[in-house]
């Protein structure tokens, strides 16, 4: 087994036998990224020079005998969302292009309290909007699986270095299902934790109510590693929770007693893809194999999940994203051109004696934001702006905001009740396997479906990972969905490793 | 004759240390943009992460203004683009303020209105924006931002349109202002923008229009922005009511037939001016914040500032009136000048057993001795002891009062006590056997003065008055007059 073939768990025990260096395992994963990200596209900046110092770095003081983190020497792609001190954090966007954060985000500076590498900074949909990582101003990031294909968004780069052997671990964003579904998508193992589980400190923020921070691992046992290096109160994040934080790691193998698991009817409806469907049926099977009781169960409300996730989530990030006005942070137009083409526009209407278009040209100020954001926010960050900004106007407000609000506890009710019957709830992460690229160029809506699975967690607040649990007759990889009541990541992480240990379904590597 | 009617929003800047949001200072003055971090200017990641100061400083205001104390508040987002505005969006409270319904009585001591309770709707917290500094000198039309002040804790009290004149709204802010220093919650400078007001103006005239409204037609409400000093808010307002009243007749338009307008006061060419309906026009898309997790106030929270609650303005004045005999005027004037000053006074009150004559040097010589010098009564330099003890003489006689002024202003300049400041001065006290002495000397000498008292004219003692003077410069003046009195009556 080659290095980066390896489980960070097992590259921990390498390391730690001496067996390796954190120099020879960030070396691998550079040389894996160099020979194949010019295809897959999931970093948008690796700087191999800083990676190898830092593995050198902790190389010594692990020969000098000192005590290293939970993490030390293993390689940590970042996606570009989380601010890193010096390091440009562009989250995909040119309007961020140039923006150097001086200070870092509370997960990265963990991070780095556990001696990880940090590897670079990988690929994702602007400012995490979107379900394809297609819509990166930068570049489009390919499913290692299929070249052809879309690695699922928004976190599609920090999913794809995994799947493609170029990190042992990765952090990516979940706002609606941004880790989950590129994980199913790319056949790794992704988890968003419970809202507040993970400092939102540094993370460039989308939807504040939704956004979370989470791991992205080949195994479920790294999963556990990283989120348990992660997690935690933050005094920085008032939304963070204020609770003492488990060693996830203690009791992952040992299997659930008396596993109650909730199958949820709506969730194997129509359009869900039959090869998904029954990679999901064969690993509820398992679970009854090893014992588990099956419940059915119904969340009414969930039909309405995606239709409340894209008012509320919108209206956030417009008004998170306001901040970028050209005044303050990143692009602005180039303000020579703007002001002659704003005075042409001037003595023209003046000329035509046309009023009323004289009264509607822009102020100087106005032409500069309103120049420096259209031409700086790709059309995905755009037609959700617009759609926020709409909601919360005068007159649309109750319609749609607040509605939407009394419909996302109405679906956290559902769950609060779910989890009176059952540990867990069982289902697809996705309706199908991962789309070919370009197909929602003309569809957002049906990009805004493939979260249909995903977004109930992120309104309820709840924790849910995805891991890999089949695959199509075309090699496409198929995600299995668990979800757990609020702080429940350990039943998560010990349900899913009893999955991975049922042999079930054995976790591939993508060949490249 | 028509009503003015006016509500006042007065912005409070909160006296603590750090921003509401982050740890930057909120000291005035500094360097631009060198009190701010990334929370305070809203850096992509940053989250804010609120000042329990600012929530008990904006609860003791609300105490005090008989305002209720929510349990439950939360924090909303309103939404406007401005080059001051590094998030675009304010931190503010829209629909659950942490403070409502309450009053500040006001009252006018040379009686201009009638005493009054005006009502407060509602006093919430929010972040104040920062500052552009328009550098037009340099003919470019540049503009540079100062975000210092972004994030800084100001509390927006805002009134029921319950104030009718000009007069009532500047002694409204007078005492919102001597209570919040008094409280200590702001120091309400209005030079450096610690208090800010908005007034929304508009008139109601008595009609025999059927429409009228308890005989009343209401034109449109204006608000006018940009008010920072009370005399502008005055002025403008007295403005405002003339040009409504212009308006109304030109025009006949009453409320509800056009938009609430916004004008801006030009405190130098005296008058307000409408802003372009462009600039007024705002739907600020309010939305609870969801950074910040609401905030649920309990009762014991509440007591715990209740308990360092002081005394309020109102309440010393009564307390002076009721308890120390001080006319209401004399009582407004040493409460006006603030807690220190009240403190001193009742330092010289209760140590000299004179509340009256404390009263009347405090108000005449003292402040009149703190003006020129143009300082508080911290530093001035007789010390509420010492003139307690100036006053007791005086109060006993024991300073012939025709001296007290000189003493007074010995101890001033020596900042020495009444006893040494008299030895200074040669004042000694004068015993009654010696005026005696001195009336009987000056008696016989000036027969003449004698037998004018007998004829009636009792003001013929004032020639001798000089002499004695003279003779012997402690003597009390009135001890004199009325001893030669008695012994020309005896005979
Ligand atoms: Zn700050």
């Amino acid at each position: 087994m080659t290095l980066v073939e390896s489980s960070a768990a097992e590259l921990l025990g390498q390391l730690g036998a001496g067996e390796t260096s954190s120099r020879e395992i960030t070396q691998a994963c550079l040389d894996r990224t160099e020979s194949h990200d010019a295809q897959v596209g999931a970093f948008l900046r690796v700087d191999a020079d800083a990676a190898l110092a830092q593995a050198d770095a902790i190389d010594k003081r692990r020969a000098a005998g000192e005590t290293l983190g939970p993490l030390a020497g293993l390689p940590v792609a970042v996606k570009d969302l989380l601010c890193q001190q010096g390091e440009p954090t562009t989250c995909a966007s040119r309007m961020l292009e140039n923006f150097r954060p001086p200070y870092d985000s509370t997960v990265v500076a963990k991070l780095r309290e556990a001696d990880a590498v940090l590897l670079g900074r990988t690929n994702m949909d602007e400012f995490a909007m979107g379900g394809s990582t297609e819509n990166s101003a930068f570049q489009p990031t390919r499913n290692p699986w299929d070249l052809k294909r879309s690695p699922g968004g928004s976190s599609g780069g920090a999913a794809a270095c995994v799947a493609a052997g170029m990190a042992p671990l990765s952090i990516g964003t979940d706002t609606g299902g941004s880790i989950r579904q590129p994980s199913a998508f790319c056949g790794v193992v992704g988890m968003k934790p419970t809202y507040g589980r993970v400092s939102r400190f540094g993370l460039v923020a989308f939807a504040s109510s939704l956004d979370q921070v989470g791991p992205i691992a080949g195994s479920v046992t790294d999963t556990a590693l990283l989120l348990d290096a992660i997690a935690g109160h933050c005094e920085r994040d008032s939304t963070s929770l204020d609770v003492a934080k488990p060693n996830y790691l203690q009791d992952i193998d040992k299997p659930l007693d008396g596993l109650r698991l909730g199958v949820v009817t709506e969730h194997f409806g129509k359009g869900l893809d039959p090869e998904v469907e029954s990679a999901v049926r064969a690993a509820i099977a398992a679970y009854e194999g090893q014992g588990a009781e099956i419940v059915e169960l119904s969340l009414p409300h969930s039909k309405h999940a995606v239709a409340t996730y894209y008012v509320i989530a919108p209206c956030e990030a417009s008004s998170n994203l306001a901040r970028y006005d050209g005044a303050h942070y990143g692009y602005r137009t180039e303000e020579r051109a703007m002001l002659a083409q704003l005075q042409a526009d001037r003595k023209a209407a003046q000329e035509a004696g046309d009023e009323q278009a004289l009264d509607d040209i822009d102020t100087a100020l106005v032409r500069m934001y309103r120049q420096s954001r259209s031409e700086a926010i790709g059309p995905e960050v755009k037609r959700r702006i617009m759609l926020g900004a709409y909601a919360l106007s005068a007159g649309y407000y109750d319609a749609y905001y607040l509605k939407a609000l009394k419909v996302r506890r109405l679906i956290r009710q559902d769950f609060d009740q779910a989890f009176e019957k059952v540990d867990l709830i069982i289902g697809p992460t996705t309706a199908a396997p991962a789309p070919e690229l370009g197909q929602f160029d003309n569809d957002p809506l049906g990009m805004y479906l493939l979260d249909l699975y995903t977004v109930s967690a992120n309104l309820a607040g709840l924790p849910a990972m995805s891991l890999p649990c089949g695959q199509s007759k075309s090699g496409l990889p198929i995600g299995l969905q668990l979800h757990a009541p609020p702080l429940e990541e350990a039943r998560l992480l010990r349900a899913a490793r009893m999955f991975e240990q049922s042999g079930a379904w054995e976790t591939k590597r993508c060949e490249l | 004759m028509y009503t003015t009617v006016i509500g006042l929003e007065v912005h409070v800047q909160l006296a603590t240390k750090s921003k509401l949001f982050c740890g930057c200072s909120t000291a005035y003055g500094a360097e631009p943009n060198t009190q701010t971090c990334p929370v305070c200017i809203g850096m992509p990641g940053s989250l804010p992460v609120m000042n329990e100061e600012a929530v008990a400083l904006a609860i003791e205001t609300g105490l005090a203004l008989n305002l209720q104390i929510a349990g439950f508040t939360k924090w909303d987002r309103k939404q406007y683009f401005y080059p001051d505005l590094p998030k675009g969006y304010q931190i503010s409270q829209y629909d659950l303020p942490i403070t409502h319904d309450g009053w500040l009585e006001i009252e006018d001591p040379k009686g201009a209105f009638e005493p009054k309770k005006v009502r407060i709707l509602r006093a919430h917290l929010e972040e104040d924006a920062g500052k552009s500094l328009h550098d037009e000198a340099a003919g470019k039309g540049d503009t540079l931002i100062d975000l210092n002040r972004t994030g800084t804790p100001l509390l927006e009290i805002v009134s029921e349109p319950d104030l009718r004149s000009a007069a009532e709204a500047k002694a409204y802010l007078t005492e919102l202002r001597l209570l919040l220093t008094y409280l200590g919650v702001s120091d309400c400078n209005m030079q450096e923008g610690s208090l800010r007001v908005d007034a929304n103006v508009n008139l109601h005239i008595p009609s025999d229009d059927p429409d009228a409204k308890d005989g009343k037609i209401a034109t449109p409400i204006v608000e006018i922005k940009n008010m920072n000093s009370f005399r502008a808010v005055e002025r403008a307002i007295e403005y405002e009511a003339e040009r409504q009243h212009r308006e109304w007749k030109e025009t006949g338009r009453r409320l509800g037939q056009s938009p609430k307008q916004t004008r801006g006061w030009d405190d130098a060419a005296g008058v307000t001016r409408a802003q372009r309906s462009k600039e007024e026009s705002s739907d600020y898309r309010y939305f609870p914040d969801p950074d910040l997790a609401p905030v649920a106030i309990t009762a014991a929270e509440v007591d715990k500032v209740r308990e360092r609650l002081i005394e309020l303005p109102a309440a010393i004045r009564q307390r002076l009136v009721a308890d120390y005999g001080l006319s209401l005027y004399d009582a407004d004037v040493i409460v006006n000048q603030g807690r220190p000053t009240v403190d001193y006074y009742l330092t010289v009150a209760d140590q000299s057993g004179d509340n009256k004559l404390a009263a009347n040097w405090l108000t005449q010589d003292v402040l009149r001795t703190l003006k020129s010098q143009e300082i508080g009564i911290e530093q001035f330099a007789i010390p509420a002891d010492r003139l307690a003890g100036f006053v007791k003489k005086v109060s006993a006689g024991d300073l012939p009062s025709s001296r007290a002024r000189e003493v007074f202003d010995a101890m001033l300049d020596s900042g020495a006590d009444a006893d040494a400041a008299m030895e200074s001065l040669g004042i000694t006290q004068v015993d009654d056997s010696e005026i005696d002495a001195l009336c009987q000397e000056l008696l016989a000498a000036n027969p003449k003065v004698v037998a004018d008292v007998q004829g009636g004219k009792q003001q013929a003692i004032g020639a001798l008055i000089g002499q004695a003077k003279k003779k012997n410069p402690n003597i009390d003046p009135g001890k004199f007059r009325q001893t030669c009195l008695e012994l020309i009556a005896k005979g």
